[in-house]
């Protein structure tokens, strides 16, 4: 806290009580919940985790945008696409008796078992046919870190826009809005995927995900319209209509960050979900369709190569695992970081450490 | 109880507390909350702890039956009925739980749980504790609840909290803690949450059931009025540490300790200060707020019919008076201040609000009337946002009203909170890092933002513990008159209003039964309404409580 407590030496009558004399800082809202942020450690990790996941892949096999038949590429770092087949390689990187395709990935220093740490031709080992696998996983990636992050998003602003808007209101509005939600609601999500997956898949993983997200808000909706509903009656939102708070300013500035935990918490259940879904569609043949990959897809195909060939399952496993940690990791951040009270668990240990105080009271 | 041999006097003594400590884990330092406690209740006598909020009162209580959050650590000895609490096994506290001791909690609304009927709630404790039929728990009941006066018990047997008042709420309360017929009573700011002629019925309830049940008593609480009522030995406590501890005549008639004369001072009392004019300059000038024959409705919702909340009532307010508003809860009071600050509309009547007509306002008159009003709440927890910090709900009328951005903005609020005594550096805390009383300053502080010219203050103090009050009052006062605003100040409690007010208006059932000056209300009262008001409410003074107890109970 010293840092922003600044002594103002312009005004020395002021400075006569040391704590009423200091000057400090007015931060708003938005700078407070910054700083929080910014102070929790594994949020912080987890977002440099996800940065470096997101840079890694997008610039490893570059970007293919557009439908896959007559796609719009912008060259990646990686040597291999994911059309170019290498049989050679594959075998080249045989083990375990005659497995072909092998990951020549090594990461065991030299003192421990002589080969040395190298990357080799193909670090993730390459599929049955040849694909080197590391250009697979990384686009399987993109596809699916474009999914989480679109429906995440649109489920977010959809849900917690048409919930506040309902429970703000009530009456009418409310009414009508969540019946409109019951509509939704009632409509299997694998369905619906399916048909647009069906009708869309070619058009590339963008419009996917732009529908996926479209069917992905109800749930959050009805949780924020239930906050809003307990939250307007609170009589901080009186003051705030005295102060001279439109209505807009009320619902975003007022009882918006008051419900934030809720939504935080199921916007990232919907963004780790929604690479479970496309991992779905992709599965029954709606999603991403090959040659394009996604990690969803490439898990599909390889289930059964996992007693053979158990890179072909770990790869994109371990991907799918880490964006869905980091996504949910950053979700508690800044939750915490939202939430001025909350408590940490106190352990046997604290109760033992604990500094003495008794009888020595200011 | 035990087999071992007490003598006779020994027995008597249903709580033995004993270098007793408390305290709290914060961040890797224990924190003391109670500090070397000696103290003990006799079978038939009430111990009354009396301190401020945060001087570790209620903690104490809490502690003795293990009944605090898991950060804390309580040590020493404490024995209830010959029988050692600390460290004693949960199976063995939770049979004493309910059986020997039994405590009323401050807030009715909150302990008792709203899914179940307060006959549900009685017959689970007494089910729980003893082998009995659900007839018989039934008729048990139903006694418990004649034995604490609520009107119609078998009917009020099958009704859920919210339909109770908040009376009648806490009679159920006490209904459901005498049960098992404990040892020991704890009441926890029994009567804090409720009007002064509740409270007055609450007192008189719990001292007729000390008697008849020849139960021990622990009363918890921050009055000093509420204490002469009731105790026959005091205990004050400041920052955790016992700073006097004697009989009620002691304490009361010869304080020792300059705390405990502090907190016998900060109770109000009637017609205590000089009576308050207005200064001169501000006499024959228009009225700020002007009410004509206005009715309130609650509008009807689903199938709860529209209620009327305030019939035919006529006030006005002139520049720099302050106009008290008391009445009891339910009175309609806080509609009135709603409606004086367009935050409600009328079916019937004027409003004029600064000289302009806001009977049917537009949200751009509305918008423009915000300008000239402030309005302090009743609830500092919930009045303040949570998420906002205090610097930024303080500026928000300043910053809406486009009077101050950016840096002038800062300097206004750094003069605000000057203003309301506070220290600059909170402008960055939250509002639960605050106090109850720091909360209301910033609460004032909001208000006056704009230097408005009317103020509505719907009972800022209700919340607040006497000697807060106390400071909080004189901040009020000293604040008018420096900016001379006009303010309606509404209340429950007429010796509140005593000490700011210079008219005073008393409401009942929605209605304005007396208005008059200051001197006129309190001496010469009209309405028998007003009298009992006055009579309800609570004096540091063993003797002359016991006269007025007297007189009331006559008046019945």
């Amino acid at each position: 806290m010293s840092k922003e407590n600044q002594v103002t030496g312009s005004n020395p009558e002021k400075n006569e009580n040391e704590i009423a004399g200091r000057d400090t800082v007015g931060l708003t809202q938005k700078q407070i919940i910054v700083k929080r942020f910014v102070k929790h450690k594994a949020a912080m990790g987890s977002l440099f985790g996800l940065i470096f996941i997101f840079i890694f892949v997008f610039t490893a096999t570059g970007l293919q945008i557009g439908n896959s038949q007559n796609p719009t590429t912008v060259p990646g770092w990686w040597k291999y696409k994911i059309t170019d087949i290498d049989p050679e390689g594959a075998i080249a990187a045989s083990c375990n008796g005659g497995v072909t395709g092998c990951p020549t990935l090594d990461i065991v220093p030299s003192f421990f078992d002589g080969d040395g740490i190298k990357i080799g031709e193909h670090p993730f080992g390459t599929d049955i046919i040849g694909t080197d696998y590391f250009a697979l996983v990384v686009r399987g990636a993109q596809q699916s870190i474009l999914v989480m992050l679109i429906v995440g998003f649109l489920g977010i602003v959809l849900g917690t826009t048409i919930g506040a808007i309902a429970g703000f209101y009530g009456g009418l509005v409310d009414a009508v809005l969540m019946r409109i939600t019951d509509m939704f609601l009632v409509t299997p999500t694998i369905i619906i995927g399916s048909v647009i997956g069906f009708r869309f898949g070619n058009f590339g993983v963008i419009p996917l995900a732009l529908l996926l997200g479209f069917f992905a808000w109800m749930g959050l909706a009805r949780f924020v319209r239930t906050e809003f509903l307990t939250l307007r009656e609170r009589e901080f939102v009186d003051a705030a209509r005295v102060a001279g708070a439109s209505d807009r300013r009320i619902i975003f500035k007022h009882i918006l960050p008051n419900a934030m935990g809720i939504i935080i918490v199921s916007g990232t259940l919907l963004a780790s979900g929604a690479i479970l879904a496309e991992s779905a569609l992709s599965y029954l043949g709606f999603g991403v369709k090959p040659p394009d990959v996604s990690l969803g897809l490439l898990i599909s195909q390889y289930q059964d190569s996992f007693s053979i060939s158990p890179w072909l399952f770990w790869w994109p496993g371990t991907l799918i695992v880490s964006i869905a940690l980091f996504v949910n990791f950053i979700g508690d951040g800044l939750r915490d970081a939202f939430d001025p009270r909350q408590r940490r668990h106190i352990s046997f240990k604290d109760r033992r450490n604990a500094k003495e105080l008794n009888g020595k009271r200011d | 109880m035990t087999q071992k041999n007490h003598s006779a006097e020994e027995s008597k003594i249903v709580l033995q507390v004993a270098n007793y400590n408390v305290d709290f884990w914060v961040e890797g330092v224990w924190y003391p909350a109670a500090i070397d406690m000696n103290f003990q209740v006799e079978a038939g006598k009430v111990l009354a702890i009396v301190g401020e909020s945060g001087s570790g009162k209620s903690t104490t209580a809490m502690g003795l039956m293990d009944l605090l959050a898991t950060n804390a650590r309580v040590s020493g000895s404490v024995i209830v009925r010959g029988q050692e609490m600390i460290g004693a096994k949960k199976s063995q506290l939770r049979k004493f739980r309910g059986r020997e001791v039994a405590y009323i909690f401050q807030e009715p609304m909150t302990a008792l749980n709203p899914v179940y009927t307060i006959g549900f709630q009685i017959v689970e404790t007494l089910r729980t504790h003893f082998d009995m039929g659900p007839n018989e728990a039934k008729t048990r009941a139903i006694e418990l609840l004649t034995m604490v006066e609520i009107p119609t018990p078998e009917a009020s047997f099958n009704k859920y909290p919210h339909q109770l008042s908040g009376g009648q709420r806490q009679r159920a309360m006490i209904a459901q803690s005498l049960a098992c017929d404990p040892g020991l009573l704890v009441a926890d700011e029994p009567t804090t949450a409720l009007d002064v002629t509740v409270q007055a019925e609450i007192l008189d309830l719990i001292r007729n059931l000390r008697d008849k049940l020849n139960s021990a008593i622990l009363l918890i609480t921050h009055d000093m009025g509420v204490v002469a009522d009731l105790s026959d030995d005091i205990l004050v406590m400041k920052d955790g540490n016992t700073v006097e501890y004697g009989t009620a005549d002691q304490i009361f008639n010869r304080p020792k300790h300059p705390y405990t004369k502090e907190l016998l001072a900060a109770v109000p009392k009637l017609g205590s200060v000089a009576v308050r004019e207005l200064s001169p300059e501000l006499v024959g000038k228009p009225a700020v707020l002007k009410l004509e024959n206005v009715s309130i409705e609650y509008p009807k919702s689903g199938r709860i019919p529209a209620f009327r909340a305030v019939t035919d009532f006529s006030l006005e307010i002139f520049p720099g008076e302050i106009v008290g508003l008391v009445g009891e809860s339910g009175s309609g009071k806080t509609t009135v201040g709603r409606a004086a600050i367009g935050l409600l509309p009328t079916v019937e009547g004027k409003i004029e609000i600064v000289g302009r007509d806001m009977t049917k306002p537009t949200p751009q008159e509305l918008r423009e009337i915000r300008r000239h009003t402030g309005i302090v709440f009743q609830d500092p927890v919930s009045s303040l946002n949570p998420r906002l910090p205090i610097g930024e709900s303080i500026g928000e009328p300043l910053f809406l009203s486009g009077d101050a951005k950016g840096a002038e903005l800062d300097k206004r609020v750094e003069d605000l909170l000057d203003s309301v005594e506070l220290p600059r550096s909170y402008r960055n805390r939250y509002p639960h890092e605050l106090s109850g009383g720091q909360r209301q300053r910033v609460g004032i502080a909001r208000a006056l933002a704009l230097t408005p010219d009317l103020l509505i203050a719907d009972e800022p103090t209700s919340a607040l513990d006497v000697s807060v009050q106390a400071r909080f009052l004189d901040l009020l006062q000293e604040l008018q008159d420096k900016l001379k605003f006009a303010c309606l100040f509404i209340s429950h409690d007429l010796a509140v209003v005593d000490i700011l007010s210079h008219r005073i208006a008393v409401m009942q059932n929605g209605r304005l039964i007396e208005v008059g000056s200051r001197d006129q209300i309190l001496k010469n009262p009209r309405e028998d309404y007003t009298k009992r008001l006055i009579s309800s409410v609570p004096v540091p003074d063993p003797a002359e409580q016991r006269l007025r107890r007297e007189a009331r109970l006559a008046g019945k």
